[in-house]
């Protein structure tokens, strides 16, 4: 069967509209239906999601699932959607996550202002984005994506957080919004380039040659525009400052979604946008961005270390991932890059792992400071394991998932920066630190007082926990299929550009 | 001897203009001879029959071959046409909010405090007058984007103004304020107005025409004497860039917004500012275009000036009307890009960008009149807070109207902005682009620190409360709430048909 002539990527789109729809005509007191619906929902999308990665085909180049529809012809406006194994790998991400967001968050929708009704229904929509966002192949129909999902993770935030959810909000935000306009700004200027030299489109295709005609000067403009809206968002050192205190605000399931896979929009835009558009300018400020990448490495690593909060550890520790990530982009192998692609994978099950654990570890405890557990280990077992086993994948352990993409990005980084590669290979002893004292802390010692009577995991949450640990070890022993998906694409992106994979003797650039 | 030719007029090209005018002066009879109680009713059935007659002449007119009337003072080319079908949809849903006479004093002429006052409260007095008032003001709305000759220019600013004046100082509540608001407007009106005419007559001066192609030709011959041409350009966009409320022609916008009754101020805040950015780019791209190294420099510099002042002084209003009208200049300023761009895709984006904010901008006052105490509308935002508790339809709306003048996404604020901006870069000028893109960033902020306000904050106890609107304003509130995301959603069909239709005729 072919389903590639199927529209997919657009069924997959409307599948969550369609259940949002169907939410606003539940009654408000029918709890159960509201959430029947949206796990179904997702469940569904989950598995279009799988029929997808199936029929891919591994082998071609370019894009798949292709899509085209005039939009706005006046601007050279498409609604054109296709994926390449980087954004099929990241969508896969994205629509697995999700129904396990809803069935570890089954209760967490109703602590909030809003009814649960008006949680899933923003969750349905920001899933209609999350695809949007990865299977665009029109830069301004990414363009809409990427600014139009922060409005239902705004409200996810300050509607349903805890804490001081509504100054995390807005501080979200307000970053976001600076980013993405700073980005519009280079759309704006892509636009009236592409007008002057003669093919009005934003198709990505097209406009992957603008740079043939570009100043240098236009490009690194252009290039930044992009690049600082994608930096805030996969938070780079030092625009990262948003990140904590969202992720410690927003409920566990949101901050899975925020960081697991929101922020891997800024990753993947690099890999797709700034890459591909602007490959000179790409290299002119690669020494400036492997840089940052580094700082983000350790810097995330030390505030992890000392991080009291356990969301707010959490989040650190994926600063950190994404400087790895970050890192392998810019090393521009083909390594390097395949490397990252798995990463922002395994980053998003290894970090839903351990959001969704410390989640469950504070519902039960009421309070998020690591030093209030202690003991874990004796009186809930299981829910120890779990967080072990999601903090050992999260230092990349041999054997877990993370463990392959940490040393691909740390392989195919090396080859061109092995001054970089080094330092932030002190990256994973700081890791080691950062997940080891938690673990310490919370799940072994003495009973703290106030934790005898934890319960331990429930069914529904092993249902959620379950499939994404052993997603976590089996991607560990055996990542070859999703790596077959990844390395044509990442081969593609390194190679269309002119950039090449080093001789093993090269110098290192100049920094 | 001389000869007098009587003049051509070509009724059929000014039937929209002459309907207006007719049904206001209906109006005007029924508030002489129709009896107090049938009053309310007939006006608005008037008014909206006649606003809707104009529409569907105007279609006609569209359809016409001839494009000059009333020798060659007005131009119905498809860019006239379009502003005037823009100023007449807005009127139409600003005519609902109008219907709700409650926010008008009983009677105009009572002093504040006075017993007269308390009897016309007593006797349950409306003011019918607004509804003919509104009608002439649309018509010189109607008259100021096609105006090709500059007396006729200054008769429909005056025709568009006066009445403007009166309804601002028509407020139930805070009558003084109100007043004193119409003072202002008026006082820096006739201010401006002077400048306007001072601008006719060095242009005057300087082509020895006053239509626009003889001040075209004059400058294309380049007569020599190019101070007095410059001289009537500065002055003429005084009084021009008054109308619109930019810096720093401004000052007089938030107190107006302020004190005038909210439906009036919406109609005024939308409508005007089509009708006087239709006549500035009239002016400016057909008679100034080929001078543009005079002027442009100046015009950049006050369009930036302008989006970043609105956009800052935006963030310290506590009062919402101010804070709207703080960013009514903030997005004149970025409709100012449009004039600066000199192009046909400025010209379309502004006619779009016309049409969304102008929507966007009644919808929202809309709103605004339905958040009231005992004592009427409440516009302290400090109020407004919880509002998405008590009223989450309310606020929903209100958020998505902001989300729109914030240029999110899926709004057609966004789609307006990006046409703009491209319009104004396409022409050279990135210093537009990047302040416009920087201030759109501050404008962000306050608006979504009023949807903070209204969704993540908790109800103050003070009696603040949400009435339930009547009919016309749900009809205002759904119109220009469809409008706006359908717009932003699906804007192809309005880009295309102003694409086809958009264009200056000499």
């Amino acid at each position: 069967m072919n389903l590639n002539n199927m529209n997919l990527l657009t069924l997959s789109m409307l599948l969550p509209l369609l259940g949002t729809v169907a939410l606003a005509f539940v009654p408000k007191t029918n709890l159960l239906l509201t959430k029947q619906i949206a796990l179904a929902t997702t469940a569904l999308v989950a598995v279009v999601g799988i029929a997808m990665t199936i029929s891919f085909d591994f082998g071609a180049t370019g894009f798949q699932f292709v899509e085209s529809r005039e939009w706005i012809p006046a601007f050279g406006i498409k609604y054109a959607l296709g994926v390449d194994g980087i954004a099929l790998v990241l969508i896969l991400m994205s629509v697995l996550l999700t129904p396990i967001v809803v069935i570890a968050g089954w209760n967490e929708s109703e602590g909030g202002r809003w009814s649960p009704k008006v949680f899933y229904s923003l969750l349905l929509v920001l899933e209609t984005m999350m695809i949007g966002v990865f299977a665009s192949t029109d830069v301004f129909l990414f363009y809409v994506f990427f600014e139009a999902m922060l409005v239902p993770v705004y409200f996810l935030i300050g509607g349903f957080g805890s804490g001081d959810r509504a100054a995390a909000a807005v501080k979200f935000l307000l970053y976001s919004l600076f980013g993405g306009l700073l980005m519009l700004a280079s759309i704006v200027g892509i636009f009236v380039m592409a007008t002057r030299y003669g093919n009005r489109t934003f198709d990505i295709t097209t406009l992957s040659q603008l740079h043939t005609v570009l100043t240098p000067m236009m490009e690194n403009v252009l290039f930044l525009g992009f690049f600082i809206a994608f930096a805030i968002k996969a938070p780079l050192w030092p625009l990262h400052t948003w990140l904590p205190d969202a992720a410690k605000s927003a409920t566990p399931g949101t901050s899975v979604l925020l960081l697991g896979v929101l922020d891997k929009v800024g990753t993947f835009g690099m890999i797709r946008y700034c890459l591909t558009l602007f490959p000179n300018a790409s290299k002119t400020f690669t020494p400036m961005i492997i840089t940052l990448a580094v700082i983000s490495i350790l810097y995330g690593a030390f505030l992890a270390i000392g991080a009291k909060d356990i969301k707010r550890l959490i989040a650190y520790t994926s600063i950190s991932h994404f400087g790895f990530i970050t890192m392998g982009i810019f090393a521009m192998t083909s390594q390097g890059m395949s490397g990252a692609t798995l990463y922002m994978f395994n980053h998003g099950f290894s970090t839903a792992a351990l959001f969704l654990v410390a989640g469950f570890m504070i519902s039960r405890r009421k309070s998020s400071t690591i030093s209030d557990f202690g003991g874990l280990q004796r009186i809930t077992p299981i829910m120890a394991w779990s967080f072990f086993i999601a903090g050992m994948s999260s230092l990349a352990l041999p054997g877990l998932s993370s463990f392959v993409s940490e040393f691909l990005v740390l392989v195919g980084t090396f080859t061109r920066y092995p001054v970089a590669a080094v330092i932030a290979t002190f990256g994973i002893v700081l890791a080691a630190l950062y997940i080891l004292i938690p673990v310490q802390r919370a799940l072994h010692g003495p009973t703290t007082p106030g934790n005898e009577n934890l319960t331990d995991l429930t069914l529904r949450e092993k249902i959620a926990i379950g499939p994404v640990i052993a997603l976590i070890v089996i991607l560990g022993f055996y990542p070859s299929p999703l790596l077959k998906i990844i390395n044509p694409a990442a081969a593609t992106v390194v190679s269309q550009q002119g950039f090449s994979d080093p001789a093993p003797t090269m110098s290192e650039g100049k920094k | 001897m001389i000869t007098f030719v009587s003049p051509t007029l070509d009724y059929a090209l000014l039937a929209p203009i002459l309907i207006v005018l007719g049904g206001a002066l209906i109006g005007v009879l029924i508030e002489a001879f129709a009896p107090r109680s049938a009053r309310a009713s007939s006006q608005l059935f008037i008014t909206l029959a006649t606003l809707a007659l104009s529409l569907a002449s105007l279609v006609r007119v569209r359809s016409g071959a001839s494009t000059t009337a009333a020798m060659e003072s007005v131009t119905f080319d498809g860019a006239g046409v379009l502003l005037q079908g823009s100023i007449l949809l807005i009127a139409i849903i600003s005519v609902f909010l109008l219907a709700d006479l409650d926010n008008f004093t009983a009677l105009a002429a009572a002093l504040p405090g006075s017993d007269e006052e308390r009897t016309s409260l007593q006797q349950d007095l409306k003011v019918t007058e607004v509804y003919p008032l509104t009608l002439f003001a649309v018509a010189g709305m109607l008259l100021f984007p096609v105006a090709t000759d500059l007396v006729t220019l200054f008769v429909a600013l005056e025709m568009l103004s006066l009445p403007l004046y009166l309804l601002a100082g028509l407020s139930r509540r805070r009558r003084l304020m109100s007043q004193e608001s119409a003072l202002k407007y008026f006082l820096l009106g006739a201010f401006s107005s002077a400048f306007f005419l001072m601008g006719i007559a060095y242009l005057y001066g300087y082509s020895a025409a006053v239509s626009f192609s003889g001040i075209h030709a004059a400058v294309i011959g380049g007569t020599g004497n190019d101070i007095y041409l410059l001289l009537g350009i500065a002055f003429l966009s005084v009084g021009l860039l008054f109308k619109v409320g930019a810096v720093p022609f401004h000052a007089w916008s938030p107190d107006v917004y302020q004190g005038a009754p909210t439906a009036v101020t919406a109609f005024m805040a939308a409508a005007t500012k089509v009708a006087a950015f239709g006549a500035m780019l009239r002016i400016f791209y057909l008679s100034f275009a080929e001078a543009y190294w005079q002027w442009r420099p100046a015009l950049i510099v006050i369009a930036l000036i302008t989006m970043v002042f609105g956009s800052l002084v935006a963030i310290a209003q506590r009062d919402v009307k101010r804070m709207l009208a703080y960013s009514s200049i903030a997005h004149a300023g970025f409709l100012l890009s449009g004039v600066i761009a000199l192009n046909k895709s400025g010209l379309d984006a502004s006619i779009f960008y016309l049409f969304a904010y102008g929507v966007a901008t009644v919808g929202a006052f809309a709103i605004v009149t339905l958040v009231r105490d005992s004592a009427g509308e409440v516009t302290d935002l400090n109020r407004w807070s919880g509002l998405g508790k008590r009223s989450p339809w309310v606020a929903t709306a209100f958020a998505g109207f902001l989300l729109a003048f914030a240029g999110i996404p899926l709004t057609s604020g966004f789609i307006g902005k990006f046409s703009i901006f491209s319009a104004a870069y396409e022409s050279g000028s990135t210093a537009i682009l990047i302040t416009g893109v920087l201030s759109s960033a501050i404008a962000a902020f306050f608006y979504i620190r009023v949807i903070v306000l209204m969704f993540f904050k908790d109800p103050v106890e003070d009696g603040t409360s949400v009435v339930i609107p009547s009919v016309y304003t749900q009809i205002t509130i759904a119109i220009s709430a469809v409008v706006t995301f359908a717009l932003g959603i699906y804007p192809t069909p309005l880009i295309n048909f102003i694409q086809s239709t958009a264009q200056f005729l000499r």
